[in-house]
């Protein structure tokens, strides 16, 4: 495993009971980067990139054979606390869920849970500039999450994620549920947190990949209805002449 | 079938670009035709038609411009897009050099003849001939055809160098010959700039095959 890779994904099958969901996946993903997941509906993207933190740990018959390698360790091996993992590898969601409680408190939950024991102020408030929130929302922090727009309760839940100082974030289709210029608002966060995080972002919006990703993996689902990865490699490579057949149908939108 | 619209989009500018290489290619033709019978009337229709090369290019741009704002093109599509778009500039640009040679040909008027064109319409039949193969190249995204092409433009190039050596020789013999020399001398540099073009047309049709610029 090179040293740029953070997470190497080997041989991963995904299995909901009888159904294989995700066939076979082999993945490395870089350090400080963004790689997009894309491809149609029922390829199992999401179904993969809950897998990447266990997530689908909490639903009712999955389970999944292979390695899921976070800095050189299988997230998967017995010995692994799942919640350890998932507060290292956050996740965002497609539809905003806040915990309806003020916004303040939805940041200072999680790091209470995590047992953060430093200045609440200040992590609060340097998790809101990083989702770059803060200036929206300083003088309010006590009012309901409820009362932000969806692109603000969006940042927020970015904000939430980052609190406790994860090392990858997760995004299913992070602006799928928000307005042109909200979704803008959320690309461009994700363009500023590479700096700091590695993220994984699955998206339905071919456009958005090429805009913020710097490499993409393109999903298929075969005949027999199971997910597999057609190829990845670097975004411009993928957008302008991608290696498959496949790929190209999919992006140019001849895909039937 | 899916972007049926969009299918039929791409299909009218291929068309387009080959009917403006058409049109680049008999204006190039008849500039050199024009010179060699001293007809002044042909050389000014060359001129005169070169507004309808411009009007094409500017159409195809604009149609390829509008594909990309509003289809969002992607991979391939955008390749051939954006291909059609620089073919069409470097087609346009022909077209100016074809004008280019019908006004020397009006400049030189009554000038008797310097000598008789030999190598000069050789440069023009081997330049109209990689025009014509590179667009059957596009036609076909035959990379094969594009590379030889490429390689013919070595051959125009030093047509051009032997065309030069031996006008400076007349002029050297006889400076009365440097005015009507210096025309054909332009000429000649018009036509290698045409083959130039050429070959950047079919250095496009390779990278719109395989998405690699050719070494």
């Amino acid at each position: 495993m090179a040293d740029s890779t953070v997470i190497s994904v080997k041989g991963l099958n995904v299995y909901y009971e009888d159904f294989q969901a995700v066939k076979d996946v082999d993945m490395e993903i870089k350090r400080e980067s963004v790689t997009a997941l894309i491809g149609p509906s029922g390829c199992g993207k999401s179904t993969y990139l809950r897998c990447l933190n266990r997530m689908n740990d909490l639903i009712m018959g999955a389970s999944i054979q292979g390695e899921v390698l976070f800095e050189n360790r299988n997230i998967y091996d017995s010995n692994v606390d799942a919640t350890e993992i998932r507060s290292r590898i956050g996740m965002v969601f497609q539809k905003p869920n806040p915990f309806p409680k003020s916004i303040y408190q939805n940041i200072a939950f999680g790091l209470k849970v995590n047992g953060f024991s430093g200045d609440m102020e200040e992590a609060v408030e340097k998790s809101l500039k990083q989702a770059a929130l803060w200036d929206e929302v300083k003088d309010r922090l006590n009012d309901s999450a409820f009362t932000l727009s969806g692109g603000q309760q969006q940042r927020l839940c970015i904000a939430r994620a980052l609190a406790v100082e994860p090392e990858v974030i997760l995004m299913d289709e992070p602006a799928s549920a928000l307005d042109p210029i909200a979704t803008l608002a959320i690309e461009d966060l994700v363009r500023e947190l590479k700096t700091d995080y590695t993220i994984v972002i699955v998206t339905h919006n071919m456009q958005q990949a090429a805009r913020v990703s710097d490499e993409t993996a393109f999903f298929m689902v075969g005949e027999d209805r199971s997910g597999y990865l057609v190829e990845q490699d670097d975004t411009q490579k993928i957008f302008t002449n991608p290696t498959h057949q496949r790929t190209e149908e999919y992006i140019t939108g001849r895909f039937s | 079938m899916p972007r049926e619209d969009f299918e039929n989009n791409l299909k009218v500018v291929q068309d387009e670009l080959i009917q403006l290489s058409s049109m680049v290619e008999k204006a190039v033709f008849k500039s050199i035709d024009a010179l060699r019978n001293r007809d002044i009337n042909a050389s000014q229709q060359v001129i005169d038609d070169d507004d309808a090369i411009d009007e094409k290019q500017q159409d195809i741009e604009d149609k390829c411009i509008e594909l990309i704002a509003l289809e969002a093109p992607m991979a391939g599509d955008l390749r051939v897009i954006i291909s059609v778009m620089m073919m069409a500039t470097e087609l346009e640009r022909i077209g100016d050099y074809a004008e280019g040679i019908g006004k020397i040909s009006l400049a030189m008027g009554d000038l008797p003849p310097l000598k008789p064109l030999i190598d000069i319409p050789r440069m023009s039949d081997l330049a109209t001939d990689m025009l014509r193969r590179s667009t059957e190249a596009f036609i076909n995204r035959d990379t094969a055809l594009a590379t030889s092409v490429r390689d013919d433009d070595d051959v125009v190039d030093e047509l051009y160098h032997q065309v030069y050596r031996e006008l400076l020789t007349f002029m050297m013999a006889d400076p009365s010959t440097i005015q009507r020399a210096t025309y054909l001398i332009w000429v000649a540099h018009d036509l290698e700039r045409v083959a130039d073009r050429t070959t950047n047309m079919s250095e496009r049709v390779i990278w719109l095959v395989t998405g690699q610029n050719p070494d």
